[in-house]
C-alpha cells in the first residue's frame, strides 16, 4: 500500500532519520563489519583472518556465531554462509560463540521498527531503513530476534568467508610465485592449477593473516553454491538427544549455590515486610535476601531454596493495582478506542467519503488476549561477582544488553563483565529481556564471590512474564452495489511493546509514542482497496508486555485475515478468489497464496464434516500462506492438516525452514486453541501448563510445508509461520459452521 | 540415606525424604540431562524410568525410589533408547532441545511396551509438551525407530518428501 505521507509520519520519520544521522549515514556495509583478528581469542597456533573466522594449523576452521541457538538452527545456518564462500570442508568446521562487539550487532532487526510497507521503495523509506540499521549498529545491539539472524548475517558472513578465501589464495600464490588466478580452492585446500600442488588452509593461514584484507571480493553466483540451499544436519542436535547439551539451567560451577525468588504477585507492588525466621531454620538454607525485584532464598540445592521460600512470610504494601481485573483492562481498551481517533502512519484515498457513498457497510470487532511465552526452560541465570569482575552464564537472546545490565547492577564497566551464552531452552522473545541477569547479579553481589544459580519456578515464569499484549481491533468496510470493497477502516487498541521494552531498560528516554510493532500487519495490508485508514491507540496497563513470537503480527494477522474473510462472504465470493482479486500488484503475496491453494486442494471435495480456511500474511521479510482443514466432533475442534507455503527469499537450510514452519504453526495453534492470560486482583491467574496449556501430540495436525524457490535476499523464518495459523483455523470454522470466531482463544 | 541404582550404578544420597528425584539427580548427583519444566508432572520434561516405567521425577520423592533402578537420558546401554536417539538425529527432531530428554524417555518406555505403536498409541503415550512444536518429527522418528531394529549411526537427513511420506 503506497500512501501519501502524513505530517505526523513525516515527523516520526524525521526523528528516526536524525537519530541515524547522529551516528552516521547509510546502512552499515558488510565491509564495515568484517572486523579484525583482534576480536577473536586464539589458541594452539590458530589465526583469525577477520572477526568471523579462525584457522588452526591442522586446517580446522572455527566460525564465530554472534546469535543464540534456541532451536532455530543459527549454529548451522550462519556457518554455512561463511563456509560456502570460504570453500572449507564442512567436516573441518566448528563454531564458537562470538564475543560482544559492534560488528556482530543485529542491524537488520531494526528494520522491524520502520513504518513503511516492504514494497515502498521511496527515498524516504530507503533512508529510514538505512538510518535505523545504522542506529542499531551504533548501539551494538547484539540480539537474536526479529527473525533476522540469517537476514543480517547474509552479507557480512559471506564476505568474511570470501575475503578469508582470497587471503589464503594470495598467500599460496606468493609461495608458488604465480598469479592468484592460477589457483583454485577446493575443500579446504588451495590448488596450483599449473603444477597440481596443494596447500591446506592450515598451512597458509599464518601467512594469509599478515596480508591486508582485499576489498570488494565478489560473491559466488547461486549456481555455484555447495552448501546454501542444501538440507544440512544441525550441529546442535547430537548433544540434544543424550542429555549432554548444556542449557543455562545446567551450568555447574565449583562452590555454586542456588537461589529461588518470589516477586510481588501484583505487578508493581512493593514488599512491606519479610519474616524469614522459619525459612532460615531449614536444612541447607544459607541466606534470605531482599533485592529490588523481590525476596530470595539462597540454599545449597534449588529445591531446598524453593521449599524455604514458601515459608518466608512476605507482606506486600497495598498497591493501586490490587483490584484490577481483565474486565477492567478490556473496558479501558474499549473506552480509549471510543475516545480517540488514533494515530495513522498515513491514510490512502478518502475513506470517509467512500463510507458516505457505500452501498453496504460491514462492521466487526475482534479481541486477542494477553499471552505468556512459556518456554520450556524456566527463566534462570548464573552469576558470580568476584574481585571486581562479573561473570554471567545466561541463556539470553540479548548478549549486549545482558552484559550492560550486569555491569550496571554490579557497578563495574562492561569490560569487567564476562558473558557466556549456553543453549536456550526456548526463547520466543522472552529471553530478549534481561530481568534474570539483573536479579542474579544483585544476588551474587551479596554472596562474597560465590557463584549462584537463580532459577524461577514455572509459576514465577508464567506470572512474571512480559506478555503479548491484549489487543482490540475495530473494523468497518464499505462495499458498493457490486460487492466491491471501496473502503477499509481499522483501528487497533493495544499496549505498545516498544514503549514497555524501552521503559524497562532506560525509563528516562521511554515514551508512549507511535509504535510500528503495535500496528504491524494492519497498517501494511496488501489488499488493493482504494481507500484505507488504519489507526493505532496505545492504552497503558499495569501488565508488562514484550515481544512474543511475531509481535504485533500475532494479533493483527488474526484480525485482518478474519475480516477479509468476512468481506469475501459479504461480497458473495470464495475467500481464496476474493483475496486473489485484490493482490494483482503484489506478486509475492499472490505466489504463496496460489501455491498454498494448489497444494491444499482448495475447492476440491473434503470428507463430510470437514472444511478449509485460508490466511495470508507477510512478516519479517517473508510471505506465508496457510490452509487449515478442521472438523468439529461432539463440540471438539480438531485441526487435521495445515498446508503452508512460504517465500523467504533464498533458502539457506531448507530442513530448518520446514522445521521452523512447523514450530511457528504449533506455537500459534497452541495460542489459538488454549492461550489466554487473565488478570484478577492485579495478578496473573494462570500458574502452569494445566491452566495455560499447549498443543500436544494428540492435537497435532499434519503440517505440509512448501517453499517458493527464490533468489531474492533472505527473509525471516522463525516467526512468519505464526501469524496466519489462527485465522486459517477460525476461517475454516466459519466455512464449516457459519460461526465467526472474533475472540481468541477459540471457544465454540 | 537413600540408595538406588542410577543407570546401573549404585548411588547413595543423604537428603530429605521428600526431595523430588529430579533435584537429587540435578543438584546432588550432577545429572542435568533430566530437565525441570513445571514441577507438577504436567509437562514431562523430567521423565525418567523407575524400574522401567516412565515416571515424572519432579513429583517423585527420593524415598520412593529406594532400592529401585532409575534410568535417565544419560544411560548408555539401552538398545531401544539408542535406536530412538539415532532416529531423533536422522529426523532432526530437536529444536531448542529442552524437552527432548523427557520425550526420548517417554518414547523408550512406549517402544519397550509396544514395539509397533500406531499413531493413536503414540498420541496416548506421548503427553510431553514441546513448545517448539517438534511433534510431527517426534512421531515420524518413533515410527522409524520402531521399524528399524538396527539404527546405529546417524543417517543423513531424510528429505522433506520422505518425512511426510
Amino acid at each position: 500500500m503506497k500512501t501519501t505521507l502524513s505530517r505526523r509520519q513525516f515527523l516520526i520519520t524525521g526523528a528516526a532519520l536524525s537519530g541515524g544521522l547522529l551516528v552516521g549515514c547509510g546502512k552499515p556495509s558488510a565491509a564495515d563489519r568484517l572486523g579484525d583478528h583482534s576480536l577473536l581469542p586464539v589458541e594452539g597456533g590458530e589465526v583469525a583472518l577477520n572477526g568471523w573466522v579462525k584457522i588452526a594449523p591442522d586446517g580446522k576452521v572455527t566460525v564465530a556465531v554472534p546469535r543464540s541457538e534456541m532451536g532455530q538452527g543459527v549454529l548451522t545456518a550462519l556457518p554455512m554462509l561463511l563456509v560456502e564462500e570460504l570453500d572449507a570442508r564442512w567436516e573441518d568446521v566448528q563454531v564458537e560463540q562470538a564475543p560482544v562487539a559492534r560488528i556482530y550487532a543485529n542491524a537488520t532487526m531494526m528494520l522491524n521498527v520502520v513504518p513503511f510497507t516492504t514494497d515502498d521503495d521511496s527515498v524516504l523509506a530507503r533512508m529510514a531503513r538505512a538510518s535505523v540499521q545504522r542506529l542499531g549498529y551504533a548501539l551494538s545491539l547484539q540480539i537474536t530476534g526479529g527473525s533476522a539472524s540469517v537476514r543480517d548475517a547474509w552479507e557480512p558472513m559471506r564476505l568474511a568467508g570470501a575475503t578469508a578465501r582470497a587471503m589464503l589464495v594470495e598467500a599460496a600464490a606468493r609461495r608458488w610465485s604465480v598469479a592468484p588466478d592460477q589457483c583454485q580452492v577446493e575443500a579446504g585446500q588451495v590448488i596450483n592449477m599449473k603444477t597440481g600442488a596443494k596447500l591446506g588452509f592450515g598451512e597458509l593461514a599464518k601467512e594469509a593473516a599478515e596480508l591486508t584484507p582485499p576489498q570488494d571480493v565478489p560473491f559466488k553466483a547461486p549456481s555455484q553454491y555447495k552448501l546454501i540451499g542444501k538440507p544440512m544436519a544441525r550441529r546442535d542436535i547430537p548433544a540434544k538427544v543424550n542429555g549432554s547439551a548444556v542449557f543455562g539451567i545446567d551450568v555447574k560451577l565449583d562452590g555454586m549455590v542456588y537461589a529461588a525468588i518470589a516477586q510481588p504477585p501484583v505487578f508493581g507492588a512493593k514488599v512491606a515486610s519479610v519474616d524469614d525466621k522459619a525459612a532460615l531454620q531449614r536444612k541447607g538454607v544459607l541466606k534470605v535476601l531482599r533485592i529490588p525485584q523481590g525476596v530470595v532464598v539462597v540454599a545449597n540445592n534449588w529445591w531446598r531454596a524453593k521449599q524455604a521460600l514458601a515459608e518466608v512470610k512476605i507482606v506486600y504494601e497495598p498497591s493501586p493495582n490490587d483490584q484490577l481485573s481483565s474486565a477492567d483492562i478490556a473496558k479501558k481498551y474499549k473506552d480509549e478506542l471510543a475516545a480517540s481517533k488514533g494515530f495513522s502512519y498515513g491514510d490512502k484515498g478518502d475513506a470517509d467519503l467512500a463510507f458516505k457513498q457505500a452501498g453496504k457497510v460491514v462492521e466487526a470487532s475482534y479481541w486477542a488476549p494477553f499471552l505468556a511465552h512459556a518456554a520450556m526452560e524456566p527463566i534462570n541465570c548464573v552469576a558470580q561477582v568476584k574481585d571486581g569482575h562479573v561473570t554471567v552464564w545466561c541463556s539470553t537472546q540479548s548478549p549486549s544488553l545482558a552484559k550492560w545490565k550486569a555491569g550496571q547492577v554490579a557497578g563495574v564497566d562492561s569490560d569487567k563483565v564476562t558473558l557466556h551464552v549456553p543453549f536456550l531452552g526456548g526463547g520466543f522473545g522472552r529471553r530478549l529481556e534481561v530481568d534474570m541477569v539483573e536479579q542474579a547479579v544483585a544476588i551474587a553481589k551479596q554472596l562474597d564471590g560465590r557463584p549462584v544459580k537463580l532459577l524461577w519456578t514455572r509459576e514465577e515464569d508464567m506470572q512474571h512474564d512480559v506478555y503479548r499484549p491484549a489487543a482490540l481491533s475495530e473494523f468497518r468496510a464499505a462495499l458498493d452495489a457490486q460487492g466491491r470493497v471501496t473502503a477499509w477502516s481499522n483501528r487497533v487498541a493495544a499496549q505498545s511493546v516498544s514503549y514497555d521494552s524501552v521503559r524497562r531498560l532506560m525509563p528516562s528516554i521511554a515514551s508512549n509514542t507511535p509504535d510500528k510493532n503495535q500496528i504491524e500487519g494492519a497498517f501494511d495490508i496488501p489488499y488493493e482497496f482504494d481507500n484505507v485508514t488504519v489507526r493505532q491507540i496505545r492504552p497503558e496497563t499495569h501488565v508488562p508486555v514484550g515481544s512474543w513470537r511475531s509481535v504485533g503480527h500475532s494479533y493483527n494477522a488474526f484480525f485482518t485475515e478474519s475480516f477479509v474473510d468476512e468481506l469475501a462472504y459479504a461480497a458473495g465470493q470464495d475467500p481464496y478468489a476474493f483475496r486473489r482479486g485484490l493482490l494483482q500488484k503484489h506478486p509475492r503475496h499472490l505466489a504463496v497464496l496460489e501455491l498454498v491453494a494448489t497444494k491444499a486442494g482448495w475447492g476440491t471435495p473434503l470428507p463430510p464434516g470437514r472444511a478449509r480456511g485460508i490466511a495470508l500474511h507477510e512478516s519479517f521479510g517473508s510471505w506465508c500462506a496457510e490452509v487449515a482443514e478442521v472438523s468439529i466432533e461432539q463440540g471438539q475442534l480438531k485441526v487435521h492438516r495445515v498446508v503452508c507455503a512460504i517465500d523467504c527469499g533464498v533458502v539457506v537450510n531448507p530442513d530448518t525452514v520446514e522445521a521452523q514452519m512447523q514450530s511457528a504453526i504449533v506455537y500459534g495453534l497452541s495460542a489459538a486453541l488454549f492461550g489466554e492470560i487473565t488478570i484478577a486482583h492485579g495478578r496473573v491467574e494462570q500458574t502452569s501448563f494445566p491452566s495455560y496449556d499447549a498443543v500436544r501430540l494428540a492435537q497435532m495436525p499434519v503440517i505440509e510445508t512448501h517453499i517458493v524457490p527464490s533468489t531474492a535476499a533472505p527473509g525471516g523464518v522463525g516467526e512468519p509461520g505464526t501469524p496466519p495459523i489462527a485465522p486459517a483455523v477460525t476461517n475454516a470454522i466459519y466455512a464449516l459452521t457459519k460461526q465467526r470466531i472474533r475472540s481468541l482463544p477459540i471457544r465454540l | 540415606m537413600h540408595t538406588f541404582k542410577l543407570n546401573g550404578q549404585p548411588v547413595s544420597v543423604d537428603v530429605e525424604d521428600d526431595m523430588p528425584l529430579l533435584w537429587v539427580l540435578r543438584d546432588e548427583l550432577g545429572h542435568t540431562g533430566t530437565k525441570f519444566g513445571c514441577g507438577i508432572a504436567a509437562c514431562g520434561a523430567c521423565t525418567v524410568h523407575i524400574d522401567g516405567v516412565a515416571t515424572r521425577s519432579c513429583v517423585m520423592p527420593v524415598s520412593a525410589v529406594a532400592g529401585k533402578a532409575v534410568q535417565t537420558i544419560e544411560s548408555k546401554d539401552d538398545a531401544i533408547l539408542a535406536r530412538l536417539q539415532a532416529a531423533w538425529v536422522a529426523y532432526q527432531v530437536p529444536q531448542c532441545g529442552y524437552c527432548q530428554s523427557g520425550m526420548l524417555m517417554a518414547a523408550t518406555a512406549l517402544l519397550r511396551a509396544n514395539p509397533a505403536p500406531t499413531d493413536a498409541d503414540i498420541d496416548a503415550a506421548m503427553t510431553n509438551i514441546c513448545r517448539c512444536g517438534t511433534y510431527q518429527r517426534v512421531r515420524a522418528a518413533i515410527h522409524a525407530a520402531a521399524q528399524s531394529k538396527s539404527v546405529s549411526a546417524a543417517p543423513s537427513v531424510p528429505s522433506t518428501a520422505e518425512k511426510q511420506a
